[in-house]
């Protein structure tokens, strides 16, 4: 026993001393296989390169760049330097006093020599309904110089209106608010809060909710003409499955607009579709199915199909035909089977397709703007409608980035309820 | 094995064993016939029964109906004709889902979507049983392929294993009178096959369930079986004890498929009694028992490779001479190629001393009650051995 002693006090220390070099010897192997790890990920970053660099620079900057917009607009600041400067400290309350005045006079003349009046006056404009032709007007008086600049200004009331003066002053400051709550039906109330916009002057919200109806009843459309259709897909023999596939394909690999064009052929009052509803005795009367709601979701289905359809048969491809069987073998009839087993496996790929065909329906630009009515139009026909009609890329930019809050929070709550892992896209 | 069963498809004309049906009444199959194409036939006259508390192994190569047959049992296809009877009533008009029986998928077809818990408590669950009773019975199966810690896993969190014991679990829960078993272990490696043989067969002693089982590996159904009904070109070859079956086949279809088999070609030359002479082709005769074969006509000889013999031969023992032709080391023993004097080439089962190498003369031996000499029309000319690895 006593021999044993020595050993018996060693065993610690060596104990330790291996557990530290084993301790070592993993920490080299981490580190190596980290160093391995890292240059394989170079070696895929860097395949991936080309596409990283387009898309940032076709896509991450200029949607950054433009969704700017939404709140940085210096064209006031810009144009309005004295302006900006006379009206700091002023209270917002009553009418700024005369040096103001004196120094908008000046700005609004610069503006004229610098050619830039015109831009102004729209920017003012598009904050101020009708301050356009007063800014223009109150220039032409300037130029003419046979008064003094202070009572030319006093001379137009529209400069000595309560609701003016805060505009110019909000429009001093860079980054602004106004857009966005604009986007909304939502403007700044002389007291600082804020409050929704006359009933008049309100569109937006309901642009909005017009294009999630839409949206969603298109989506449910495709949904419940898609779901029997993969069903079938997924059922069929290969060959048979090849043919249907093509058959569902044909028209996602024709041109939008060609298809958009094909529907307006046959949608038109007196179209094959009205024809052939009168034939077969359904309706009494042609229908306006052009320009109206019902054409728009018929159109939009029609294009939306395959997106719907192909996530949840590439599910449905996975799931064998045992598993029906063990359920009916196991007792369950044939509804509580399918709602017990084969749906919660397919409903990954039915949300992932909803989504898409959802997310997809938002956008829609084409179709609304040439089967829709002139009620049926949608968020992005507006947004497309200030950039290339009214110029007012400020209103875009918000419009855009409320919608893009609106399907990323869609997606983020689809994806916190499924889990992102489960979201089947492909 | 599938070159085989094609060959092997002419063999039809082999009668199928009347089903005692008497004696095995608890499952009837009565002249029942399958074809999907309205041409061919997947299954023809298929006279089958099956006692209660029987584990009856339907065997062979794929193709050969045993699968058809399974799922006309459990419901999923309908015999063209015929009846199959459960318990002496007739199922055809029975939906799979009102059979009552438990049913094992060679790919589990254990539901991912839910937990191992869950899918036991599956078919107890659509029978409306109180939660209580549900907890219960779902822990005491859990218990008996004893899984009872992984119930709240998912099926792909567990081994290949553990996922047919979890099959297992689920098909005997709701305590069915009658299992079936659709290659249940065709995905396992041979190891895990072998102890999950074990486990099934203790689970059947256990339970008294009865339990039909599909397998194409013969060594299985003999390991596992009560009786084991060989399948061949849609009809029953042979129906037997794994006894009968290894040692008195009816056919030369069940001598080359159950166990590893010597074939020799040759003609009948003569027939007195069961006994019969056989001319080889290529010279040399043998005698052997007659089964079923005419003189004159060509026929088969199998012979099972542990029956030949080195030693000298005893009185009245067929004797054969040749050269050897190679030696397969196999551990516990070894396989001795021998190529006779007629060309033809026999494996011998030796012992794991044997040392004679390539070309040296070799004299082979064995009791003509070893010999079985079977009518040469059924095509297995090419086929020596099935070892059902």
């Amino acid at each position: 026993m006593t021999a044993l002693e020595p050993t018996k006090l060693d065993r610690p220390r060596i104990a330790r001393d291996r557990s530290a070099a084993d301790a070592k010897a993993a920490k080299s192997v981490t580190a190596k296989l980290r160093r391995a790890e890292f240059g394989d990920r170079l070696r895929s970053l860097a395949l991936a390169a080309p596409l990283l660099v387009l898309l940032a620079l076709s896509l991450g900057i200029p949607i950054v760049l433009l969704l700017s917009r939404a709140v940085y607009d210096p064209t006031i600041a810009d144009a309005l330097p004295q302006t900006s400067q006379a009206l700091r400290g002023w209270n917002g309350a009553e009418l700024p006093g005369d040096a103001a005045f004196l120094a908008l006079a000046a700005d609004l003349r610069d503006n004229q020599a610098r050619g830039t009046a015109y831009e102004l006056a729209k920017s003012l404009n598009a904050r101020l309904p009708g301050a356009r032709s007063q800014v223009l007007k109150t220039v032409r008086q300037l130029e003419a110089a046979d008064r003094p600049p202070l009572e030319v200004m006093k001379a137009v009331p529209f400069w000595s209106a309560p609701g003016t003066w805060p505009v110019i002053e909000s429009g001093t400051h860079s980054v602004t608010s106004f857009y966005l709550l604009s986007a909304l039906d939502l403007r700044w109330n002389a007291d600082g809060g804020i409050e929704k916009v006359p009933p008049q002057q309100a569109i937006f919200l309901q642009v909005f909710m017009r294009t999630f109806f839409v949206a969603a009843a298109v989506t449910l459309a495709t949904l419940i003409l898609g779901f029997p259709l993969a069903y079938l897909i997924a059922a069929v023999p290969k060959g048979l499955a090849a043919i249907l596939i093509v058959a569902v394909l044909l028209p996602f690999w024709t041109s939008i607009l060609v298809r958009t064009a094909a529907w307006t052929v046959l949608l038109q009052k007196f179209g094959l579709v009205n024809d052939l509803l009168l034939w077969l005795g359904i309706a009494d009367d042609r229908l306006d199915l052009m320009y109206s709601r019902i054409g728009l979701i018929i159109a939009m289905t029609h294009i939306q199909l395959p997106f719907t359809l192909l996530p949840i048969y590439s599910v449905m491809r996975t799931i064998p035909a045992s598993q029906m069987k063990a359920a009916y073998s196991l007792g369950a009839k044939p509804f509580t089977a399918f709602r017990r087993v084969y749906l919660p496996q397919v409903f990954p790929g039915v949300m992932a397709g909803c989504l898409l065909t959802f997310i997809l329906c938002l956008g829609y630009y084409i179709t609304p703007a040439l089967i829709g009515g002139a009620s049926d139009q949608l968020i992005s026909n507006f947004i497309a409608n200030y950039v290339n009609v009214e110029l007012n890329w400020e209103m875009a930019a918000a419009l855009s980035f409320i919608l893009l809050v609106f399907t990323l929070a869609l997606f983020g709550i689809f994806a916190r309820i499924l889990g992102l892992d489960r979201l089947k896209l492909v | 094995m599938t070159a085989e069963a094609t060959a092997l498809s002419r063999d039809s004309a082999e009668p199928a064993p009347a089903a005692d049906a008497g004696s095995h009444g608890f499952v009837e199959f009565i002249d029942v016939e399958k074809s999907y194409d309205g041409r061919t036939f997947a299954v023809t006259r298929l006279n089958l029964g099956v006692a209660r508390g029987e584990f009856l192994t339907l065997l062979g190569p794929s193709g050969s109906g045993k699968t058809t047959t399974l799922n006309m049992l459990a419901g999923f296809e309908r015999p063209t004709s015929g009846v199959i009877a459960l318990e002496g009533r007739s199922v055809d008009r029975l939906p799979p889902y009102e059979r009552n029986i438990g049913m094992v998928f060679q790919n589990y077809a254990l539901f991912p979507h839910m937990s191992v818990e869950e899918n036991v408590a599956f078919p107890l669950s659509v029978r409306k049983i109180t939660k209580t009773e549900v907890a219960a019975r779902v822990g005491r199966a859990l218990d008996m392929v004893r899984l009872r810690q992984f119930g709240d896993r998912r099926p792909a969190q567990l081994s290949g294993g553990q996922q047919q014991r979890v099959a297992l679990a689920r098909a005997l829960v709701f305590e069915p009178s009658l299992v079936l078993m659709d290659e249940p272990l065709g995905a396992l490696d041979k190891k895990l096959r072998e102890h999950m043989q074990l486990e099934i067969k203790q689970l059947h002693t256990m339970l008294g369930v009865t339990i039909v089982y599909v397998t194409h590996d013969q060594s299985e159904a003999l390991t596992m079986s009560d009786r084991v009904a060989v399948f061949n070109n849609g009809g029953i070859a042979q129906l037997g004890s794994p006894d009968d079956l290894y040692n008195a086949p009816q056919t030369s279809f069940v001598a080359s498929f159950i166990g590893e088999n010597n074939t020799l070609l040759g003609k009948v030359d003569r027939v007195s009694g069961s006994e019969c002479r056989v001319a080889l082709d290529g010279g040399g005769s043998v005698t052997g028992l007659a089964i079923g074969v005419a003189e004159g006509a060509a026929c088969h000889v199998a012979i099972r490779p542990e029956r030949l013999k080195l030693a000298p031969a005893s009185n009245g023992a067929n004797v054969l001479a040749g050269t050897v032709d190679g030696r397969i080391y196999l551990g516990d023993h070894q396989r001795l190629l021998a190529r006779l004097e007629n060309g033809q080439v026999l494996t011998v089962k030796v012992g794991p001393e044997a040392t004679m190498g390539n070309g040296e003369p070799v004299t082979v031996s064995c009791a003509p009650n070893d010999c079985r000499a079977f009518p040469a029309d059924a095509g297995t000319g090419g086929s020596i051995s099935k070892t059902g690895e």
